[in-house]
């Protein structure tokens, strides 16, 4: 005679609950209780992505200004994507951002793995050089902004004390952030500042996830340093690399609050980068319609540049 | 139970109903955050003594001012009741009604315009542009002015050395060109052990410094923003010969006659050279000459001011700002009683005497007026010969514009003087386009 099943927590507590609702969930499949936990996630994507998003694209093909809600709303069609695709400024604002992004980012690879290289070996005081090496990373850029301001400031600045130490230049001939030329450089300097020892945290990641054993082989098969450097090293930090220029792309195409305080976008347009533009177009000169239009021309651009480079990231790591 | 849960309903009730009480008597007067404004404060005390009512104060600083309250209007909040906004906000505010017209209120109450300077009330209250439709109250007076180093400029040594310079005595500049000299003239110079520069001036890039500034400069020789006023015809009066020599001047002043990493500086980086004992001159709004005066360190008998020098005509750039009642209001009553309290001669007079520059006859016209503060008889002069920015609705895009044009010539070095109010022309085209007004 079989005996009756002895009742676990889960039967125990499908028995305990009121006969009406037991019977609708038994009634749900599986797919149909998984979209119930989905869904309220989803809704939320849907509200403040999606349809910000959809609703954005709208707005491109119009004259909306948000600060004038009683002008009547006109359809331009192509208008604010031919405007700002012919206007030169757009353009100089362009490269200028490419001259930020790039520079920037080839600075903190170099300086970053550079770092990590060097700090990637047994000594006394390493973990104390590696936490004060990350502690720029930890600042709030608004803090960093401002700092640097000081630090730049032609008369009483360190920056410009110190080239007249080391120079003879005088400190108050020349301005890190005005005029001739070096603002572009002033902000590139302050940002590789901050955000090498990111980049520099994840080549030490790199480094470290190398097995001893491989180097060891190579020493047996008697294999240069400059070799291993070359067959060893590189190859397996390049995926780790690439994530961090990934992330330094995308973080320093979107750079707004250290170089709006540094500069901002001055002298002149010098540094004048995408996002701060698109802020005074949005928000300053309040052209919503223009500046959805260029928000939706930088998403696209940044959108289609990250999936070829996720592509080629694949594919590196696949080797 | 039953008597409990009655109780905390009658207590919560009662409680809600005496915040509601508490708010019908207070108003929120916004406003930007600087010296005149803590007078305000001071003197609304009286206000709240005859009223009753409690008054609360919001003061934004001056280069998040218009962010801030803009958005603020925008979005239909309710923080402000009563509201000091800048002149070239009324376009705007009167044309997404956001400000609340006064011209019933003012006739009910017996409040007349003619009682305030024509230029005040044309610029801080009428839309459209001299209509007699008054969305504001003149309530700060304000132009950019001048103030030097009086204690420098009656130096022998440096008065030998500027007539051995220029040949001529040095003494407040009536010429633009004579101030240029000036501030050449001192630019790098030893004084008491230590290097000092000519002038401070407006050179601000993010929100209306340089314009401000530069206007100082291009209303002088003549600078006019239409051929006919209204027709937005700007061909050949924004970009006139005058224009351009103005624009090269203040360029060349600021290349020559300003101190070093002065780049963006406006209101608050002017007085900070000055008080700092850097410079022998600098620019600002008449709003700070008390504050300056009273400096104990560069005030008293050591400053002294003068109002922006002529060229080819008399002018200077217009600052100051009516007080206008916010529509969306929930104290209406409240904010107009605060707006006829304010009207009151008397209460223009301690207006003027707590620090603010009231706009009313019965304070301008009085004869001993100029003798109440150092810098009065220059305030005066200055209003006589007030030229505003345009005050169009789409002012914004205007103003940053000018910004753009103007930093990219004067401080970056990018162009030419011509091509700067050349493409002045064709950004603002393009915006009176956008409006329909071209």
């Amino acid at each position: 005679m079989p005996h009756p099943p002895i009742p676990g927590p889960i039967e125990a507590a499908a028995r305990a609950t009121p006969a009406p609702l037991a019977r609708k969930v038994r009634g749900l499949s599986d797919r149909a209780i998984a979209w119930i936990f989905v869904a309220p996630t989803i809704f939320l994507l849907l509200a403040i992505n999606i349809f910000p998003l959809i609703w954005t694209v709208r707005l491109s093909f119009t004259n909306y200004a948000a600060n004038r809600p009683n002008r009547e709303v006109e359809w331009v069609g192509l208008r604010n994507y031919t405007r700002i695709l012919t206007d030169e400024g757009t353009w100089a604002t362009m490269q200028t951002t490419a001259h930020f992004l790039i520079w920037t980012i080839v600075l903190q690879v170099v300086i970053g793995f550079t770092l990590a290289w060097l700090i990637n070996r047994k000594f006394k005081g390493n973990d104390l050089l590696t936490t004060l090496i990350v502690l720029p990373m930890m600042l709030s850029p608004a803090v960093v902004g401002n700092f640097w301001t000081f630090l730049y400031q032609p008369q009483i600045g360190l920056v410009n004390y110190m080239v007249e130490l080391l120079t003879g230049t005088p400190a108050s001939s020349f301005s890190m952030l005005g005029p001739g030329g070096l603002a572009p450089w002033s902000i590139i300097i302050v940002d590789t500042w901050m955000w090498t020892p990111f980049v520099m945290l994840i080549c030490l990641a790199g480094l470290r996830s190398i097995p001893d054993y491989i180097y060891e082989a190579a020493e047996v098969d008697r294999a240069s340093k400059w070799r291993q450097f070359w067959t060893i090293t590189v190859p397996m930090v390049l995926p780790f690399l690439m994530l961090a220029v990934l992330f330094r792309g995308i973080e320093n195409f979107k750079m707004f609050d250290m170089v709006n305080l540094l500069t901002g976008g001055g002298p002149g347009n010098e540094t004048l980068l995408t996002s701060i533009d698109l802020k005074r177009e949005a928000f300053e000169k309040w052209r919503t319609g223009y500046s959805s239009a260029y928000a939706i021309i930088l998403f696209v651009t940044v959108f289609g540049l990250a999936s070829i480079y996720v592509k080629a990231l694949n594919k590196v790591k696949e080797r | 139970m039953k008597r409990t849960i009655l109780a905390a309903s009658a207590a919560i009730s009662l409680a809600w109903a005496a915040q509601a009480n508490a708010q019908a008597n207070e108003l929120t007067l916004c406003w930007a955050a600087w010296d005149p404004a803590n007078a305000l404060v001071e003197l609304s005390k009286d206000f709240e003594a005859q009223t009753g009512t409690k008054m609360k104060f919001e003061f934004v600083p001056w280069p998040n001012f218009a962010d801030r309250i803009l958005n603020e209007l925008n979005s239909g909040g309710q923080l402000c009741d009563l509201l000091i906004g800048d002149s070239q906000w009324i376009g705007g505010a009167a044309e997404n009604n956001w400000y609340v017209r006064l011209n019933d209120f003012f006739d009910a109450e017996g409040i007349s315009m003619d009682d305030f300077a024509p230029a005040t009330v044309y610029a801080y209250s009428t839309w459209p542009k001299g209509e007699p439709n008054y969305y504001a109250l003149p309530a700060m007076g304000d132009a950019n002015g001048w103030f030097y180093r009086k204690d420098w400029f009656a130096r022998d040594d440096i008065r030998a050395a500027f007539q051995e310079t220029t040949g001529r005595e040095l003494g407040e500049p009536k010429t633009q060109k004579e101030l240029l000299e000036i501030a050449q003239f001192f630019q790098g110079r030893e004084i008491d052990g230590k290097t000092v520069y000519g002038a401070s001036i407006f050179t601000e890039r993010g929100s209306e410094g340089i314009t401000m500034g530069a206007t100082g400069a291009l209303y002088a020789w003549g600078f006019k923003y239409e051929n006919t006023p209204g027709s937005y015809d700007m061909e050949g009066a924004v970009n006139s010969p005058e224009a351009v020599e103005a624009l090269e001047f203040y360029k060349e002043l600021y290349k020559t006659g300003t101190p070093p990493g002065y780049d963006n500086a406006y209101m608050e980086q002017s007085l900070d050279a000055f008080k700092s004992g850097q410079v022998a001159m600098a620019m600002n709004w008449f709003a700070f000459f008390p504050g300056l005066y009273a400096d104990p360190n560069t005030g008293g008998d050591k400053i002294d001011f003068f109002v922006n020098p002529a060229q080819n005509v008399a002018a200077s750039t217009l600052g100051g700002q009516g007080i206008s009642v916010v529509a969306n209001t929930d104290n209406m009553d409240g904010a107009l009683a605060y707006i006829k309290w304010f009207a009151q001669p008397e209460v223009q007079k301690k207006w003027w005497a707590a620090g603010g520059y009231s706009c009313h006859k019965a304070v301008l016209e009085d004869p001993n007026f100029v003798n109440t503060a150092p810098f009065a008889g220059d305030f005066l002069e200055a209003m006589g010969g007030v030229q505003d920015f345009w005050q169009e609705p789409a002012y914004a895009q205007l103003l940053l514009a000018m910004q753009e044009r103007l930093h990219n010539y004067v401080v970056a070095d990018k162009g030419s003087a011509q091509e700067a109010l050349d493409g002045l022309i064709a950004d603002w085209t393009e915006v009176f386009q956008d409006e329909g007004k071209l």
